[in-house]
Formats: structure tokens, sequence, C-alpha cells
């Protein structure tokens, strides 16, 4: 079975978000990670592997550095990368990245393609979706289980208070959830051969690709931080006195009892 | 020219989400202002009741598409009835909640029509050439940007609780338009089988008003019924954060954060919660926070409207018993 | 000189932080209350491929360095130090001195579940009259045709009764002092050899501190570790590298204790101001955090020299010196700006003021260390 995973390297969950003075987010001294979603997608990429065999490809669009967070794929037991890096690409909306990474996986044979179903920092949840409109493959958001029977695939999918079961047959792209899996931690051993392992870097003109057919189609006119909220009141005294007043609060002073 | 704002209009059984309502809501007011048509568009089995719903709530216009293979929401079937529709009409805007749904169509749907879509949107208005501009917070709301797209239609998926329903005018009236769905059989490569919803009688934490939650300081799992009982005098929704759901006390679809649910209640109650960045991203657009936790040093206070420094096993209970009291008045 | 870590270390560092902090963390502080023995993290860490860090793929082992070895210890300590030794005791005392002085057949035998963690390592030397003088030893190892018979007692034996495979020390030849005493392999569950009391501990709690007893204890004359009379060479050459897993332990243990009192000074407001914001709370944690690096520094360098094979018996020592005392300061400061806090174990910076102290005593106390400092910088001049 032919897997392939896309991954985007964000911001660190835990990073405090910084604008610098032209505007833009400033990722200076930021730690970057797998964006935490796509663990999920590597994870039960690696485990369908060791039930089925075959190999699993790690996809990523972004700059140079982005391909630590390949490496870290590797080391968790993925069997080569694929970089695609430009300078046409500095600011891709999920029009643009899905075109791109469309292009890139249609290179690559593949039964199945997982995906986190959000990166944590720009949060658009499009992009997984988006590459299965282009491959011209169905495709299942937020996905909570997976099994695969041939080329049959029955995966539990989140809904707004429940979970649907859905059949769908392969190739398909899939977006995990969290709950899909535990991600594993990658090895020493897994670190060691990580270096070793193949890791190809393109640029758009390796794809057929040039910048001036990739014009985004949303532009980021400002970004803001959002308000500081600051500290209220503290309500003190014996446990039965601050539940009154804080309940009585809640209803006069806030009325959103 | 691309003319006029469509809102989608999610349903299930008949019954209009509330998101919806929301974001026609919303959108008849943008509408007033520039003088564009509204239109609500509902695909479904059995929906045509719903159009004077919609009407009662704004939409000038509704398109119906009622199908039996429309009944459950399938990404290829929907994505290729609006797909059709929207290339026929031409509107200059589409929007829906980001819901389940909206989540999987409105990108699946932007791909299949080559356009941009803003996702998750707290904020919407009008520029000066009466182009939709989006708000939508990013970096799990500890940040926001503002985008637009100069190509039609833009899409947008708007977040639930944000804008306030608007009371309904049962004396509007709408255009009724039936269309018939033409569905592909390569539509249908993905087939629901089955739908569990969930038994509890607790609202949807995204649509929540009120959300009870509980952190590190729960101690175990069978703790989580003090909230329990509290959220149900209340009619809250229960919620965690991550560090009490990687310990494995309660399930991953509870859990509010930057890696878990973003939520915006009216009220949002944090028990035994230390508000680490990630938490505080999830649920930091609330309208009022209450924190109670026992370490004075806590992050939570920092942002919380009303704090209470002490143990949540002696405060909640009595806090119940508090609120039961102002429901029976 | 590079002074950052390079592309593997970074990731490496990460990976041991993750998992530090996801899955050992939480539960410090309740097993250093109940004293229990973390069974099932050492089985996590050897799937993490973290019990043989530094011995060849062809032994079981990763393949990796020395700065990875005190990368990991150095992490895993700063949230639990009790792991931390368990780790190195295991790497250092026990798989090590077979890597360096085994037999073909028993690197196969032996260090090769050891580097896999399929069995874990103890190191038996200390004993009641013989703590840093060696020649004090008085367990006896006697040969009696393919067998020798081992009768004594081991103190203070890190991993006893949960380690597999024990290397210790025994007298041959009491005349000879230090030149009669001989290194074997003995596996637990051998007749004779059994576990007397486990110490209470004021610090690293969770690790186990146990009795080793000899008593007519025959074991298979193939398990003589080196060359007969060699034992003392064999002890001495692997503290020097054990040096390096208890320097990287204190360093994780003043690493740790830093970044609690850090965030509280953030946190915590006094007079109107956080503490942070308080010169008197600066000045000790720009100190904390210089004796913090200044110890890396020397644990990074030690690493460097043990990883190629050059002299590291001065760099070690140096290194466990520095690195000991820096994280027994470091703690008690640390101590010191949580106030009252501090000294609960609400917080964790108690637990790490109590481990930090053997840091300075076990595997050669600090004078123990100056000493062999000396002899090396005497013997350069």
């Amino acid at each position: 079975m032919n897997i392939v995973v896309c991954l985007k390297q964000t911001f660190d969950t835990e990073a405090k978000i910084v604008i610098d003075g032209s505007g833009n987010i400033d990722s200076t001294g930021v730690d970057q990670i797998i964006n935490p979603y796509d663990e999920f997608a590597i994870e039960e990429a690696l485990q369908l592997k060791e039930k089925f065999g075959g190999e699993v490809t790690v996809v990523s669009m972004g700059p140079e550095k982005a391909e630590a967070a390949i490496r870290t794929a590797l080391a968790m037991g993925c069997d080569k990368g694929v970089l695609i890096t430009d300078p046409g690409l500095e600011n891709p909306d999920e029009w643009v990245t899905a075109e791109v990474l469309s292009k890139a996986i249609a290179q690559i044979p593949y039964d199945i393609i997982l995906v986190g179903r959000i990166a944590v920092d720009f949060g658009a949840s499009q992009v997984g979706v988006r590459l299965a409109d282009l491959l011209d493959i169905p495709s299942v958001s937020s996905i909570l289980k997976l099994e695969i029977d041939g080329d049959k695939a029955t995966v539990t999918r989140e809904i707004d208070g429940g979970t649907e079961l859905i059949e769908l047959s392969l190739p398909a792209v899939l977006t995990a959830q969290k709950g899909l899996n535990t991600p594993r931690y990658p090895s020493m051993m897994g670190i060691m051969k990580a270096k070793k392992k193949e890791v190809k870097v393109l640029n758009l003109a390796d794809l057929g690709l040039n910048a001036s057919d990739l014009q985004p189609k949303m532009t980021v006119q400002k970004f803001s931080l959002p308000t500081p909220r600051t500290a209220g009141k503290k309500i003190e005294g014996e446990p039965a006195e601050v539940a009154a007043e804080l309940a009585k609060l809640l209803r006069e002073e806030a009325k959103v009892i | 020219m691309a003319k006029g704002i469509w809102v989608i209009i999610e349903q299930s059984k008949s019954e209009i989400r509330k998101v919806s309502l929301e974001v026609l809501s919303q959108t008849r007011i943008i509408a007033n202002e520039t003088g564009e048509p509204l239109s609500a568009v509902i695909l479904g089995k059995g929906i045509a009741e719903l159009a004077d719903k919609v009407a009662a709530y704004g939409a000038d216009k509704v398109y119906l598409v009622d199908d039996e293979k429309l009944e459950n929401y399938t990404t290829g079937a929907y994505t290729s009835v609006l797909n059709k529709l929207i290339r026929q009409e031409e509107p200059q805007a589409v929007l829906m909640g980001n819901t389940a749904v909206g989540k999987d169509l409105a990108p699946r749907l932007a791909q299949r029509l080559g356009v941009g879509l803003a996702s998750d949107c707290t904020g919407m208005e009008i520029d000066q050439e009466n182009f939709l501009k989006f708000k939508r917070p990013i970096y799990g709301g500890k940040a926001f940007a503002d985008v637009t797209s100069n190509v039609r239609p833009i899409l947008a998926t708007i977040r639930p609780n944000i804008f306030p329903v608007a009371a309904p005018d049962e004396s509007r009236k709408a255009e009724v338009v039936n269309e018939t769905a033409t569905i592909d059989p390569a539509d249908l490569r993905a087939i629901v089988k089955d739908i569990v919803m969930a038994t509890s009688e607790r609202p949807e934490l995204i649509e929540a008003e009120i959300i009870i939650s509980g952190g590190r300081g729960m101690k175990g799992p069978e703790n989580y019924k003090i909230l329990e009982e509290c959220a149900d005098v209340i009619g809250a929704a229960v919620g965690a954060s991550r560090a009490a759901v990687d310990a494995g006390w309660i399930e991953e679809k509870f859990q509010v954060g930057q890696t878990g649910k973003t939520v915006s209640p009216t009220l949002y109650i944090a028990c035994g919660i230390s508000g680490a960045i990630q938490h505080l991203a999830g649920m930091g657009s609330s309208k009022v926070i209450v924190a109670i936790n026992k370490d004075p040093e806590a992050n939570i206070f920092n942002l919380a409207d009303y704090g209470i420094v002490g143990d949540l096993f002696e405060i909640v209970p009595l806090l119940t018993e508090e609120f039961k009291k102002l429901k029976s008045e | 000189m590079n002074f950052e870590l390079n592309e593997d270390h970074i990731m490496m560092r990460k990976m041991v932080r993750d998992f530090a902090e996801e899955e050992v963390a939480a539960g410090s502080a309740e097993r250093d209350e109940k004293e229990e023995f973390p069974l099932d993290l050492w089985n996590k860490c050897a799937e993490l491929g973290l019990a043989g860090i530094t011995f060849p793929e062809e032994y079981g082992g990763v393949g990796a360095d020395y700065l990875s070895y005190a990368i990991t210890i150095e992490e895993l300590s700063r949230v639990d130090a009790s792991l931390g030794v368990i780790i190195s005791a295991h790497s250092s005392l026990c798989a090590n001195p077979i890597y360096m002085f085994g037999t073909e057949e028993q690197k196969q035998k032996y260090l090769v579940p050891l580097a896999t963690g399929e069995k874990m390592g103890a190191f038996g030397l200390t004993e009641p009259m013989a703590g840093s003088d060696a020649s004090g030893t008085r367990t006896t190892a006697v040969r009696d045709g393919d067998e020798f018979v081992i009768n004594g007692t081991k103190i203070f034996i890190t991993n006893g009764y949960y380690a597999d495979t024990y290397v210790i020390t025994a007298q041959m030849d009491k005349s000879k002092g230090n030149r009669g005493i001989t290194a074997f392999i003995v596996e637990k569950g051998t007749p004779g050899f059994s576990f007397g009391k486990k110490e209470k501990k004021m610090g690293i709690r969770s690790s186990a501190t146990y009795e080793l007893v000899f008593e007519n204890c025959r074991i298979p004359a193939e398990n003589m570790l080196g060359e007969e009379g060699r034992g003392f060479k064999v002890a001495m050459q692997t503290l020097d590298y054990g040096r390096i897993g208890i320097a990287s332990q204190a360093l994780g243990i003043a690493q740790g204790a830093y970044e609690e009192a850090m965030k509280y000074a953030k946190e915590r407001v006094q007079f109107g101001k956080t503490l942070a914001e308080m010169d008197v709370i600066q000045f000790k944690l720009a100190d904390m955090a210089t004796q913090i690096e200044a110890a890396r520094l020397l644990v990074y360098q030690a690493c460097h020299y043990a990883t190629h094979k050059k002299p590291v018996s001065k760099y070690a020592a140096m290194a466990k010196v520095f690195a000991s005392e820096t994280a027994n300061a470091v703690a008690t400061q640390a101590v010191q700006i949580l106030g009252g806090y501090g000294y609960t174990r609400e917080y964790p910076v108690e637990r790490m003021m109590r481990d930090a102290k053997i840091t300075e005593i076990y595997e050669g106390t600090s004078e123990i260390q100056r000493i062999v400092i000396a002899a090396n910088i005497l013997r350069e001049q």
C-alpha cells in the first residue's frame, strides 16, 4: 500500500504570537513543530504500513527549514520525503497549496492520502479537501477510525453531536482528527536512520508550474491581535458565600444565567 | 456580473441549525446596506416547509433542492449540486456555518469553483466597493487576519455563536425556486452507512451558550459528574482542557483549545484549569469567563471576569444549588 | 568549535523532552512520595532506544554519540531525576563495562539485550567497608573448577532487585589489594544471589537502591569480566564514563529547578509587582542561568572526549563535580524563590532539592572528583 501524508510545519502551540513592524506574524525564535493534526495522519499511515506493507511518502510545501519537520516524520518511520519550496510561494493561500501539492502527489503512486484535518496556524481546514477535488478522488473529513479492506475503506467521521460511518472507495483523501490514534515518538534508532533517507527538494519549475499562474485567490489585508482580557473580580469568602455571590453576579451583573 | 449573497442553510430532519439562522440574520444586515438580494439555499429531502422560515429570517429568495439522495450530507452530491447552481446563478458571495458539514463542503466547493474561501470567520463587513471582507481567527485565536478576495464568488464559513439570531418576521415572503438535482453516480463514491448521535441531551460544544469545563484539577474521570450536574441545571455543555483529555479522563471531542474545539459561548466556567496558552486560544473569545481554581497564581485568573480561589469540589456543587434556586425563581 | 546542536541532537532533545513532559512529569511527585519504581516508563524508554544510546548497532544499540546520551539523561532528569539515574546506571555502569571489557560472547549474551532494553542492568561496587576506597572490598570470589564462588554483600546498588544483569567486583587475592579485585557478570536468579534491604532515601526515591547478598553464589568461569586482578581498573574506567551520566542528571535537575523558579517568578506578585521584576530575584535567576550554562559546557565537552575515545577522566570529573554542585545551588535557590510554597510538596522544587544532593555523593563524591582532577592535572604538568 502506497501512502502519502501531507504535513505542514507550524508554530509550537505554546508559541506566543507577535506582529512585527511591517504588520506580519513574527516567527523569530518560535519553535517549529509538525502540525499536531498531521502527526495523527503520520501515525495512521505508519500503522497502515505495518499492517499492509508498502511505503509512506511525506509531502510538504514550505520554507527550506520545513525539512526538519519532514526529517522528524522520517524518524517516526516514514520512508521518503518531498519538500516543495520556492521563492514564488511566500504567501500561499489554500488554493495555491492544494494546486502545488496535487502536482507533486501526481508524481507519486498512492492508494491513500492522509492529512491533518486542520493546521493549527492558519486554521483553514481546507487543503486536504481541496486536494481531493483536484485529484478527483473522494475525501472524508475529521476521521476518528479507519478500516481498510482491499480498495474499500470504512471510516468513522466526527460530525457535530455524533459520528458518521462512511464507506468509500480508494484512493481517497482522509483528514485526521484527534482521537484517531496516539502518535508515536520518533525513536533514537529512527532519528539515526532518518538522515540516510531521501528528501527530494523540488521547486515550482520541477513541477511544471510557475508563480504567475499561482496568484492566491485570498488576500490578507491585515493581521491583528485580540484585545487582551484583563482580570476581573476576585470573589472571596467561605465556599457557600462565594457560590451564592457568583450566581448572583452572573444573573444580575453579567446577565448570562 | 455576479450579484447577490447566498446563505447555505444546514438542516437535519427539517430542523434548521441555529448557526444557519445566525448567518442569515447577519447577512440580512449586510444585504440591507448593499441593496443586494439575499438568497437562502436548502438541500435535503422534504424541505419545502422550510422556505417560509428562512424568509422570516431575511431571505429574499429561496432555492430548494429536494431529493432523497440529499437526505444525508455527502461531500460529492452536495458539492455537485451547489457547484452547478452557483455557476448558473453567479452570486457574489456564498456563506455557511463553520460546522462539520461546512468545514467539509466549503473547501470542496471552493476548489470546484476555483475560488477562495475564508474559513471559520468571526466577523464580516463590506468595504467601499460593497465587497465583503472577513475577520478570522488564526493561531487558534491568538491573532486575527482580515481577508478578502477579488475573485467571485467569495466563499466563507462563519463560526457558530458569533452573530445573534434576529427576531423572525413572519410577514416576510420570499420567492421560492425549486431546482432539481442531477447527481452523477461518481458523486456518491463515499456513502454514509450510519449516523450515531450522542445520547447526551446537552448542547453541542461549539454551539453551546454556556460551557462548564474541567482541567487537571478534576483529578480523575469520576469527578466530571460534578460538572455534568451543574451543566444540566443551566443547559450547559461540558468541556475539558487538553491536560484532562491527555490524562484519559474524558473523550477528545470535549477538548477546548488550539488542538481541540474553538468555542465562543456567552459564559465559560473554567474549573481546575490553569490557563495554558493553548487552552486560552480556544475559549478566549467567550463573552464572560469564570475561573475556579485553588492555585491563586493560575494564569486563568488573569483573564477571568470572575475568579474564585478555592476548591472546585466544594464550590461547584454549591454553585449548582445556587443555579437551581435561580432557575426555580 | 561549534556551540550549537546539530539537527539530530535537536530532534533527540525534542523527542526526549516531549516524552518526559507528556509521559513522565505528571507522575514524578507521586512516584517520589510512594517510592514507586517506574517499570512502565523503563519499558517505554527501552522502546525509544534510550537504553543503549552509545552502543553500536551490532550490539543492539543506537550507535549515537555521548552527547545524545547526555541530552537524554538531562531531559529525563529535568522532570524526574530518578528515571535519569535508572537509565544512567543501566547504560554507563552495566552495559558500558561489558562493552569496554567483555569478550565477544559476553557482548552477544549480555550487552545485546541490555542495549535493546530487553534486560535492565546494575553495577555492584560499593560495600559497607568499601565506599570511596574500593580496596576495602570484602566480597570474595574463589575459583572452583569452571566456576567462581562468590560471597559477600554489596550496598546502595541502583536498579538492584529490578535489574536482570549485574556487573560486580570481588576480591580474589586480598594480599594484592586493588590488584586482587576482579569483575564478574552475575544474572538475577542465580542460586545464592539475593536482595537485602531496600534503602529509604532522601531523594531519587522512585529509583530502587538495594543490598545485594551473595552466599556461595556459583557463576560460570566465563562470566569473569576483563582479566583476573583487573577489576579495579574496570570499575574506575566504568566510573569515568558513568560520571558523564550523573553530571547530565545533575544538569537536568538544575535546569528543571531553574525553569520552575523562572515560571513562578513571572507569575507571583508581591508588593505590587512580579518577583521577576525585582532586582533581588533577577540576580538570583541570572546566577542560576550562568551556572547552568557553565555546567552544560563542561558536560558536553566531556561527551566530546568520550565520543572520540580520548582520555575522559579529568573532563568527566570536572563536569560531574561542577554540575552536581550547580544542581544543589540552583535547586536551593529555586526553593528560596518559591518561598513557603517551594518548601511544600505542592511544587516540584522541594523534590528537586532532595534529588540534587545525591549527585554530589554517588559515583564518586565531590571530594573524590577533586582527587581525580588533581591527580590528572598534576600528572599533566
